[in-house]
């Protein structure tokens, strides 16, 4: 199924969100307003965009510690997502959460989850949860190629594939876990040729292309709806930053890889494409790239303006239904003092 | 009123909340062969969609619960044994007691764990552990520990309807002795000790399988005019801290019983309550009845001296009357 028109500018102004959403995070964080970690995507715009635009809204998704570039993909705003990277209390985890777990509910997410491989499972059973509910959502469950090797890997895919299960398990394979080459660690040169071991379809895509992401993505998707199972989808893909911003440790790829990958940049790739079918001339590509700054200028303006959590918002949200209140740190003037 | 054993409460629990709702179903290993002697009939009655046997992939199973949990459903999983939690251990905490946090409230994951402790049974180190210790060290997770039939029906029922995930220690010692279970439907709340004892000298708190033996140690004492009151915390996680403290604030003494490793155990946790909280009540030093730290044993005259019984209670609670 070609995209439409429509679909094309949608995809090309997410992938500038994302960019663009990572290059004001990433000033964040140098400029010391962000705390933890940074984890960015860019470069890899493309293979999340084009799977999140085979989905419905009300389709499901799943993610990792990379996480900023997938509920964007998946058509979240910017806003809550600035904010959550500041700690406030806006933020669409409420401050709890911060870069490795930005996720939206309200545009499907199911989590970001930061310990790797750990979503694959999940996705799983959501996947399960919908198919036992008669409905015909898919859930899309992103990970790496370091996750690859993780055993959730190997005992979500083998429950998918057992149950017939509505999921698609999109590897973002960007050649590097951390700093490990994949191709020092993964024992295969393609990791969807894992997908023999559970009997479902695999297929390799250039992750840098998003139609042809898109196409295998929707593919995988029309043939959950079927009711025929999961797919693996691999994307190959890079990350341009290091694994987290401000790691000093370089010397691991080298320059000249980082280069060759940038010459193929998902965004650049797709510019000259968007015009040759008449879809954006630049004037209308320059359009889009100024509506997304200037979205990406209230995003900021919103989180920086938001106020910080209450400390007693740590006992927030443990549970759904608490059985009383979780409580504080003892202090000693609570405790009971001697009679008398 | 009808007697009825611990695996055919937790059975008719199984039966009449999958009757009244039908987002809950039973997955794990076995279940539908009722491997265990809880899960009988349910295959027959709900189908294998409802009752899904599973891969022996815990961390494969327990993070599906997850994810159908995250969309709506009410999965129980049943993990055949307690020790192989540890294969699952990054989705019990990672996923399971976080994400409703970690998402700041986004996510609700109404979920129950049951877990059987097969010990004092010549079952060896690893398939004897009683760890729901290490689970109360995380926050997140609500965690009850019936120790009678009735209790086990009441509790796996609310903890079915609860919208969190809570796990179920369920124990083994506990499965063959029947006692009376009403046929009509009834609920015990989560989060609430029960007094099963009233008594006026010495709080006995006991834990799981080990209130049984806290009351036929009451009943020893009580030769000795020595009155015992037996506390069930029955929710371990959170505890009903007031009961506790309530009841040794009109003894003076207390024992704290728990089958698990006496390091951070659950009596180490009400132990220091009652230490922090309860202390200008006490008349004497709190005393702790556990399984002393050493992995359990194969061999029967190695294992059985080391859990607590009705004799090291009676002794830890004289030890305070003097």
């Amino acid at each position: 199924m070609d995209p439409t028109p429509d679909q094309l500018v949608e995809m090309y102004r997410r992938m500038v969100r994302i960019r663009s959403f990572e290059e004001a995070a990433t000033k964040l964080l140098l400029g010391g307003e962000v705390p933890g970690g940074l984890h960015t995507s860019i470069g890899q715009e493309a293979e999340i965009v084009g799977a999140c635009m085979a989905l419905r809204t009300d389709d499901y998704m799943v993610g990792n510690h990379r996480s900023h570039g997938h509920p964007i993909g998946k058509g979240a705003e910017v806003g809550r997502l600035f904010a959550e990277l500041l700690g406030k209390v806006t933020g669409v985890n409420a401050g709890k959460g911060g870069s490795m777990h930005l996720s939206d509910f309200s545009v499907g997410s199911l989590g970001e989850t930061s310990i790797v491989g750990s979503g694959i499972p999940v996705a799983a059973g959501a996947a399960l949860g919908s198919k036992m509910q008669g409905t015909d959502r898919v859930t899309l469950c992103f990970f790496g190629d370091g996750a690859s090797n993780e055993g959730t890997f190997h005992e979500g895919l083998n429950l998918a594939a057992i149950w017939k299960l509505p999921a698609i398990y999109l590897c973002e394979n960007n050649g590097y876990g951390e700093l490990t080459a994949a191709s020092e660690v993964v024992a295969v040169k393609d990791i969807a040729a894992r997908a023999a071991g559970y009997d479902i379809p695999g297929i390799t895509v250039d992750g840098q292309d998003v139609l042809a992401v898109f196409e295998a993505v929707t593919a995988a998707v029309q043939r959950a709806r079927r009711g025929e199972g999961p797919s693996l989808v691999e994307a190959k893909t890079y990350r341009y930053d290091n694994h987290a911003i401000g790691i000093p440790i370089e010397h691991y790829r080298p320059q000249e890889e980082i280069d060759r990958w940038r010459e193929r940049d998902p965004i650049k790739l797709f510019e000259p494409l968007l015009q040759d079918r008449g879809i954006l001339d630049e004037q209308g590509l320059e359009r889009i790239r100024h509506e997304v700054q200037a979205e990406i200028e209230a995003g900021l303006e919103f989180a920086r303006s938001s106020a910080y959590p209450d400390p007693e918002d740590a006992f927030e949200h443990l549970f759904a239904s608490p059985l009383g209140q979780p409580r504080p740190p003892a202090r000693l003037a609570d405790l009971p003092g001697p009679p008398g | 009123m009808r007697k009825i054993n611990y695996l055919q409460a937790l059975n008719e629990a199984m039966h009449e909340e999958m009757e009244r709702d039908e987002r809950v179903f039973l997955l794990g290993e076995d279940v539908a062969w009722n491997m265990l002697g809880s899960s009988g009939g349910l295959v027959e009655r709900f189908g294998k969609e409802r009752v899904r046997n599973t891969p022996i992939a815990e961390a494969g199973f327990v993070g599906a619960a997850a994810g159908a949990a995250m969309v709506g459903m009410r999965p129980v999983v049943d993990m055949l044994m307690a020790p192989f939690l540890y294969c699952a251990m990054d989705q019990v905490v990672s996923i399971i007691a976080k994400s409703t946090y970690l998402y700041g409230g986004q996510a609700k994951l109404p979920l129950v764990i049951r877990a059987a402790m097969f010990y004092s049974a010549g079952y060896a180190a690893q398939h004897s552990d009683r760890p729901y210790p290490m689970f109360m060290t995380v926050p997140g997770l609500k965690i009850i520990s019936p120790s009678s039939p009735f209790d086990a029906k009441g509790l796996l029922k609310s903890a079915i309807r609860d919208d969190d995930p809570v796990m179920c220690f369920e124990d083994g010692t506990l499965w063959t002795g029947t006692a009376e279970v009403p046929e009509e439907e009834y609920l015990i709340p989560l989060g609430r000790a029960e007094v099963k004892r009233e008594g006026s000298d010495v709080t006995v708190v006991a834990v799981a399988g080990a209130v049984q033996h806290a009351l036929v140690a009451a009943d020893q004492l009580a030769e000795d005019g020595v009155s015992a009151e037996v506390v069930d915390p029955r929710t371990l996680a959170p505890l009903d801290r007031e009961t506790i403290l309530a009841s040794v604030a009109k003894t003076g003494r207390a024992v704290v019983v728990d089958p698990a490793h006496e390091t951070c155990s659950a009596a180490s946790e009400i132990a220091a309550i009652i230490a922090e909280e309860g202390f200008w009540n006490l008349q004497a030093p709190v005393r702790r009845v556990t399984t002393p730290q050493t992995h359990i044993p194969f061999s029967p005259p190695l294992e059985q001296p080391l859990y607590p019984n009705p004799s090291r209670i009676v002794d830890a609670a004289r030890g305070l009357m003097t």
